[in-house]
């Protein structure tokens, strides 16, 4: 069957069901979301169809730029983080044999599923006094007395590296899969280590992945919203985490709304910046 | 690299993925109600408690209702999306695969704040089956990404034969394409379950007070009341996670399925 363009309306039948859904149930919600973000709130939770700007007004203040300054500096460490240790592991894995790269791909997927929710209650669990790892350094006599270790900066970024790392990984995988063996033999071949072949030859020839990569991790890290609550104080909280007490806890509808539009323009804007660098990088 | 430095550093990945969810499983039996580690005493009562308690037990059975309905939605929309993709030349069709896949590239609070404001708008915020429509908007990425996959492996040729024969597009969908593309079709649904199971933003917004998932319920006991109960879901999700993915690995081709997912997520 040869691929041919629709010839009659019935040809279309089977794009109706799902652009009609993905209209209504995104596109839509996505031009509501925006429309409210200019909506006037009323005392109680409601707010009334206006068109004023004072919700994004209030983002002219110390403590949101402060909120979106730390938003965008704990992404990028995290983005980092995950790359730097992802970045070996997974050349590594991309050399196991098939069966032990599918028993680590299994145990990836499944850390990767796991909710926010049990990551945050897990790393909790593991930084408090009672439960903690320090409990397992006191046994083993490196330590006098079992501490708590969260809330912490410490501990919203290590929870967020232990959500991103599977993520990281699986992004770099097909890459590393496909990357073309004779170049590392090459490097081999002329008497170069293995860690100083991995670094001179490895990392440059996958620059653009990696800088994929750190914008599709960064992406991801800008979007956690529960770690920070659980594992960090309030200090700590993120643009996401804003959004979500905005618009449930405080009821300001318009105000969560223009905070979710500012985040999607900051995301769109800083990945438009990285590509155009990215272009000029290649043309020089 | 030497040996033992390579087996060292997958060692140390391997623990730090680990440690957390091993102190969990210490946790959730415990014989009394503490969270403590190492555990005191040995009960697998808190895994009986999921079932047990109606708190829990709801919790479950509605994390379960939800995750089924909406990866089966989900299925429903990618199927003959990713089919039309295929089967004809429309480009400006592409503009809907781009929409299935915002939803989940963005960071999560969008969708779901845009939900939020979508359903108050309408009229039905809080009705349980608003999340079912949610979950599946949110995703649809999974099953899209499987399917275009599983379209591109097909053969054109053996449609052709088909066609030849005289069986039309509706006889070719059943007889010819749904047999090649059904193992892409489970690995699809596979992934927005596991995926739908753990879900809490989404859901919490947009029926967060009428409708208790079990992600909720966990996070209601962290703010209002430890119980070791939580571990034992905890264990609970890692373990089915970790059976279906292995299923899955087991009927199809996972490194494959990995492989040109993550690139058509760019």
């Amino acid at each position: 069957m040869k691929r041919e363009a629709p010839q009659s309306v019935a040809d279309y039948g089977p794009l109706f069901f799902p652009a009609g859904m993905l209209l209504v149930f995104f596109v839509v919600p996505f031009g509501t979301m925006i429309a409210v973000s200019f909506f006037q709130r009323q005392q109680g939770g409601f707010y009334t169809p206006a068109f004023v700007f004072s919700n994004y007004e209030r983002f002219l203040s110390v403590f949101f730029g402060g909120v979106l300054g730390f938003s965008l500096m704990l992404a990028i460490t995290v983005a980092i983080c995950c790359v730097v240790l992802a970045l070996p592991f997974t050349y590594l894995l991309s050399k196991l044999p098939r069966r032990l790269q599918v028993i680590w791909l299994v145990a990836l997927l499944s850390v990767l599923s796991l909710s926010e929710v049990i990551i945050g209650f897990a790393w909790s669990t593991l930084f408090s006094r009672t439960a903690g790892i320090t409990n397992i350094l006191v046994q083993l006599g490196l330590m006098k007395q079992a501490v708590a270790l969260s809330p912490s900066f410490g501990a919203v970024l290590t929870g967020m590296v232990y959500q991103a790392l599977p993520y990281t990984v699986l992004v770099l995988y097909p890459a590393l899969v496909r990357l073309d063996p004779t170049l590392m033999e090459a490097a081999r071949t002329l008497g170069s280590s293995p860690l100083r072949a991995f670094f001179n030859v490895l990392v440059p020839a996958l620059r653009n992945t990696i800088m994929a990569t750190l914008i599709m991790v960064f992406i991801f890290a800008l979007g956690s919203y529960l770690l920070p609550q659980i594992l960090g104080r309030p200090q700590h909280w993120t643009l996401s985490v804003l959004i979500t007490d905005q618009a449930i806890y405080q009821s300001n509808m318009p105000f969560a709304a223009a905070m979710a539009v500012f985040l999607v323009l900051v995301t769109l804007g800083l990945v438009a910046l990285t590509l155009l660098i990215g272009r000029k990088g290649e043309k020089a | 690299m030497t040996t033992w430095l390579r087996r060292l550093y997958f060692f140390a990945i391997g623990l730090f993925l680990a440690l957390p969810l091993m102190v969990v499983a210490g946790v959730s039996v415990n014989a009394k109600q503490t969270l403590a580690f190492p555990p005191q005493g040995f009960s697998l009562a808190w895994y009986g408690e999921i079932f047990l308690n109606p708190e829990w037990r709801s919790a479950l059975f509605a994390s379960v209702l939800l995750a089924t309905t909406s990866a089966a939605l989900a299925v429903l929309i990618a199927l003959p999306l990713s089919w039309f993709l295929w089967r004809r030349i429309a480009p400006w069709a592409n503009i809907f695969q781009v929409l299935g896949i915002a939803p989940f590239t963005l960071p999560p609070v969008i969708t779901a704040l845009g939900l939020l404001t979508f359903w108050a708008t309408t009229g039905f915020y809080g009705q349980p089956w608003t999340a079912v429509i949610g979950h599946a908007i949110f995703f649809v990425t999974l099953p899209l990404v499987t399917l275009s996959l599983g379209f591109s492996a097909i053969d054109r040729s053996f449609v052709e034969a088909a066609a030849t024969m005289g069986a039309n597009d509706r006889t070719i969908f059943r007889t010819v394409i749904l047999p090649l593309i059904l193992p892409y079709l489970v690995s699809g649904y596979a992934f927005a379950f596991v995926l739908s199971l753990n879900e809490y933003i989404v859901a919490y917004m947009t029926v967060g007070f009428t409708l208790e998932t079990l992600p909720i319920k966990i996070f209601n006991a962290l703010r209002y009341g430890y119980t070791p109960t939580m571990a034992s879901v905890t264990i609970l999700f890692v373990a089915t996670a970790a059976v279906i993915f292995s299923l899955v690995a087991k009927f199809g081709d996972l490194p494959k399925l990995l492989g040109a997912m993550a690139t058509d997520d760019k």
